[in-house]
């Protein structure tokens, strides 16, 4: 078995009693792309808190790289190579798309280099590429406030991607999008894996039927089970909890 | 030059070179008690600069500047007491006599040296800023509670500074302006006020020049995504407590800088530098003046003032009353301040309003747009 790049063992997360997550494992190895679902409440953000250092678990470990990433701060995980996009797309609005794209592939991120350095011929032609990828390269200078939601949700992800992470974690990148916009940002996650290992979290079936990859149900903070979605559709376990409820939207 | 013309940024360019125009003619046109009072207000237009770059930029609103202009006015002071005392009992400032203390306490000893005044002036208010800013940074302590802790720290002070009379005088202060410098000259003479004001001028064009290359590149772009959205920063693999103690620290040698300045022009510091009321006042200079628009601090500062010594001179109770008023306009009707409204589309709006100008037919987004599918 090849080693894993991220390892999550018997993790469980406990707010004042109530389990958010309760003895998870899950292991990805690199270059994956992996799909998680689960319905609402089953623990798909507290489990990306979990990786991404917000939230410190209870129980367990989360190993990356052979390495825990217990007790790390959150800047040090993104440097170590995990890069996370929120559910609502979060961009730095009074920056321009460039400006943001700049302080993703800006590199060492300290106050004295940023100060005396500029960007590197390569880095901005990385800005550039990047930009092209999601189409966004005649609103360089514009504020990322004033992009549409779906762009906005692009740029995000280019971002993430800028930062040059082993893992990226993409929660709900789908959400509000129209259905154009959800087949081209499949394509764009379909094309990152490989290079990097992606982690999709979403609600839409369709969406994760589209990226033709391994899925892992969460159900009340526990893996119910994993496998291509056909399988999982056949699955009685998540028929009964997930599906069940919402057969005509599967 | 050209470029800045091309850029429509010529306004700014103007105003720049008026002010300028200003400080260069100034001293040949005032009178040395309002040229002394100008110099004043450039003291504290240092002291703005600072809040511009910790509120306007970064999103920290601190209420307790007071603490570090002051820290840097009794920096300057207790080296000009010590200068004037060798000649008295004790060779220690005369006040020491009058609670019955005849030894130097220890912490006055360095401040024996120029250098080392000239360093503390601004080093002690950075260091305790950065220490304080740290403890409350690493902490995740934000927002409107930043702003709580800060007025807390300045009240802590000010009651601990106006409680020591057997160390720093006390509620009454220390007095600078009879200090004998550079041979024969007095501090409070019409010379001397002449070449504080020109050294006031110089630092706060310095201090604009170094704080413009500061938040230009990069690094000030961290600080608006930390003002914007401080978690998301972390994520992207930025350390913001890093960030904030840093600015944080040079906003507090800043106004250390700007209170000795203040201090040798006034020719007093006590500790009515570090009242609540006064470091509010330093965020209403920002806030009129323009947030996140650093010659906005500068006019912001200088101006207010101004209209103040004009105010209380001509009507004495109203002044808190008008600045009050100020405040409350500038929050409702400019939340960007003078100079951000003249940045905007502020005059636009109002000439449309007026019926000078034309309105714009269609929305800016959609032309643009339209022109983007010609491209694709």
């Amino acid at each position: 078995m090849t080693t894993a790049l991220l390892e999550l063992r018997q993790i469980s997360v406990s707010f004042d009693g109530f389990m958010a997550l309760r003895d998870l494992n899950l292991s990805l190895k690199p270059g994956e792309l992996r799909a998680v679902i689960g319905p609402n409440g089953a623990g798909k953000t507290t489990f990306l808190d979990v990786i991404t250092g917000k939230l410190r678990p209870t129980e367990g470990d989360v190993v990356f790289k052979g390495r825990s990433l217990l007790g790390m701060p959150e800047h040090r995980i993104a440097r170590f190579g995990i890069g996370r996009k929120f559910q609502s797309p979060r961009v730095f609005e009074n920056l321009s798309v460039r400006e943001n794209l700049a302080l993703a592939v800006s590199l060492p991120k300290r106050p004295l280099s940023l100060l005396t350095s500029d960007l590197t011929a390569t880095q901005r032609d990385r800005i550039d590429h990047l930009m092209e990828i999601v189409a966004l390269q005649q609103r360089a200078n514009q504020m990322a406030g004033s992009l549409s939601h779906g762009q906005k949700q692009w740029l995000e992800i280019v971002m993430l991607v800028g930062q040059a992470p082993d893992l990226l974690l993409v929660d709900e990148p789908v959400a509000g999008l129209t259905d154009e916009e959800t087949d081209l940002t499949a394509d764009l996650l379909k094309s990152l894996a490989g290079d990097h290992t992606v982690l999709v979290i979403e609600h839409d079936m369709e969406f994760i039927r589209r990226l033709e990859t391994q899925v892992t149900v969460l159900h009340q903070g526990h893996v119910l089970c994993e496998g291509s979605m056909d399988q999982i559709q056949r699955d009685p376990g998540v028929i009964e909890v997930y599906l069940g409820a919402t057969e005509e939207a599967a | 030059m050209f470029q800045a013309f091309q850029q429509r940024r010529w306004p700014l360019l103007l105003l720049w070179v008026l002010i300028v125009a200003a400080i260069v003619a100034a001293p040949s046109v005032l009178p040395v008690f309002r040229l002394n009072l100008l110099g004043r207000f450039l003291s504290l237009a240092i002291v703005a600069l600072g809040i511009d770059l910790i509120w306007g930029f970064t999103g920290l609103l601190s209420l307790g500047q007071g603490i570090f202009f002051a820290l840097g006015g009794y920096a300057a002071a207790m080296y000009l007491q010590l200068n004037s005392s060798a000649g008295l009992p004790n060779g220690i400032p005369e006040f020491f006599s009058l609670y019955g203390v005849d030894s130097l306490p220890f912490f006055w000893e360095p401040f024996r040296s120029p250098v080392f005044a000239l360093i503390a002036i601004w080093l002690v208010p950075a260091l305790l800023a950065a220490l304080l800013g740290n403890l409350v940074f690493r902490n995740r302590i934000k927002g409107v509670y930043f702003s709580i802790l800060t007025q807390a720290a300045l009240l802590v002070f000010f009651n601990f500074f106006n409680g020591q009379q057997k160390l720093i005088n006390g509620t009454n202060g220390l007095k600078t302006d009879v200090t004998v410098l550079f041979g024969q000259m007095e501090l409070g003479s019409a010379e001397m006020q002449r070449g504080f004001f020109w050294l006031t001028a110089i630092v706060v064009i310095l201090v604009w020049m170094v704080l413009r290359w500061v938040v230009r590149g990069r690094f000030g772009d961290v600080l608006i995504a930390i003002r914007d959205d401080e978690p998301r920063l972390r994520f992207a693999g930025y350390n913001p407590t890093l960030f904030k103690t840093i600015v944080f620290a040079i906003a507090g040698g800043l106004a250390g800088i700007g209170g000795a300045l203040y201090t040798v022009q006034s020719g007093i510091v006590s500790p009515q530098y570090m009242t609540v009321p006064f470091s509010i006042e330093m965020v209403i200079w920002v806030a009129v003046g323009g947030r996140g628009t650093l010659v906005g601090a500068i006019l912001g500062a200088v101006s207010i003032m101004y209209a103040k010594s004009l105010v209380s001179e001509a009507l004495p109770q109203s002044w808190q009353f008008i600045q009050g008023g100020l405040f409350i306009l500038v929050v409702t009707a400019l939340p960007e301040g003078v100079i951000g409204w003249c940045q905007g589309d502020g005059p636009r709006n109002l000439l449309t309003r007026l019926g000078v100008s034309r309105r714009i037919g269609t929305y800016p987004r959609l032309e643009m747009d339209a022109k983007e599918e010609v491209n694709s």
